[in-house]
């Protein structure tokens, strides 16, 4: 694999335990963009994801052991960065983000000059979280945020993301391994780093359960703030 | 509340062996037996040296020696294990890191393969 097609774009779609809905996903994104190579990272699934991605033309990073959704993504950025690729856009492996919206988050990476761009589903349309606390953790995190970031971000927890060469390179070596979206955008404003928000549709999940259940949502506001002071003290600790 | 110093003296002797075996079957490698072996010295010390568990009491403003000396071993495992939570936390990062390593390797290896044979 090689990067050629759409000024070298990937897709990754980080899955653990996707096997119902990770080729149906795979199948839809390589609908909307034909030719586009789609890297489906299986993080030590129990279940069949990684043949199903096969099966439905991905290809596939496989983790020999289960490192969470930021060492999954992290590892697809390193493989990106290392292949030369100069856009690399997250897509989850339950369906949620309908990839109609990645054109409109490339042309945003491609013309805006920002390093990050989010698809976010409060720009658009009802926007309903997919739970209560879940809502009220992204209020929460959005009056955090706005001080730290210096501009408003409407929905901080979406994993709708896509970035630049730029911004591989930063998370290459540094990022998260629980829950990243949020630290993500805290690493990048370290850097003086830009992003912005395009408006997208996220759907229900396709099949399978949502990791994030409610005593979940409530470790996870806890760990993701303690991230996000860390990352505001830390000035460029030195990592591997 | 004589009997507790001779306890934690007992205890502390227990502690030494307990490590020395440990290394010596190599089920703890030596750099991480050193903390333990600090611990178990200043207590088996301090439990049978009056005078500098006395002083030490003085120090903490504690009118009871053997009530200090519990204090100091609380104090003295936190530290180590303090000192163990740093030690995992690099070892998570470096098994982090390793295996996203494996990953990568594996997954351009597959392709050179596949290249390979396509060409053959
Ligand atoms: N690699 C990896 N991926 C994970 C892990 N947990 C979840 N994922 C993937 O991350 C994506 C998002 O996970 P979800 O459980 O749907 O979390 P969410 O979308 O934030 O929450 P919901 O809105 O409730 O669905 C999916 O593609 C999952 O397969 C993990 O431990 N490792
Ligand atoms: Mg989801």
């Amino acid at each position: 694999m090689t990067p050629a097609g759409l000024d070298s774009l990937l897709i990754i779609v980080p899955a653990y335990n996707e096997e119902a809905s990770v080729g149906r996903v795979v199948e839809e994104i390589r609908e909307v963009l034909p030719g586009v190579e789609v890297l489906v990272i299986d993080d030590c699934s129990l279940d069949q994801t990684a043949a199903a991605a096969r099966r439905a033309g991905a290809q596939v990073l496989t983790l020999p052991c289960h490192l969470g959704l930021g060492g999954a993504v992290q590892a697809g950025y390193k493989l990106a960065f290392e292949l030369g690729y100069q856009y690399v856009i997250r897509a989850d492996g339950d369906g949620q983000h309908d990839p109609r919206y990645i054109p409109a988050i490339y042309e945003a990476l491609k013309t805006s000059g920002c390093q990050m761009v989010i698809g976010s589903r409060f720009l658009e349309g009802d926007g309903a979280p997919s739970s209560l606390v879940r809502g009220l953790g992204i209020r929460f995190f959005r009056l955090v945020l706005r001080p730290i970031l210096g501009q408003r971000v409407w929905d901080p927890t979406s994993g709708f993301v896509g970035v630049n060469r730029e911004a591989l390179q930063v998370f290459s070596k540094s990022f998260p391994l629980e829950y990243p979206e949020i630290e993500a955008l805290v690493v990048l404003q370290r850097r003086r780093f830009r992003f912005m928000e395009v408006p997208c549709r996220m759907r229900p999940r396709m099949a399978g359960r949502s990791t994030i259940t409610v005593m979940k949502s409530f470790y996870y506001i806890i760990h993701v703030l303690l991230g996000v002071f860390v990352n505001v003290l830390k000035y460029e600790r030195r990592r591997r | 509340m004589e009997e507790l110093l001779d306890f934690t003296a007992g205890m502390s002797l227990a502690l030494l062996v307990l490590v020395l075996f440990s290394i010596r079957r190599q089920h703890i490698r030596v750099e991480y037996s050193v903390s333990w072996f600090g611990a178990a010295l200043a207590l088996l010390v301090l439990s049978r040296w009056p005078a500098a568990l006395e002083t030490l009491a003085g120090w903490l403003g504690i009118g009871n020696p053997p009530l200090a000396l519990l204090l100091i071993i609380g104090m003295l495992f936190l530290l180590v294990i303090f000192r163990l939570s740093v030690i995992i936390s690099d070892l998570k990062d470096a098994n982090i890191a390793l295996t996203q390593r494996v990953a990568i390797l594996e997954y351009r290896l597959d392709n050179l393969h596949g290249e390979a044979r396509t060409k053959a």
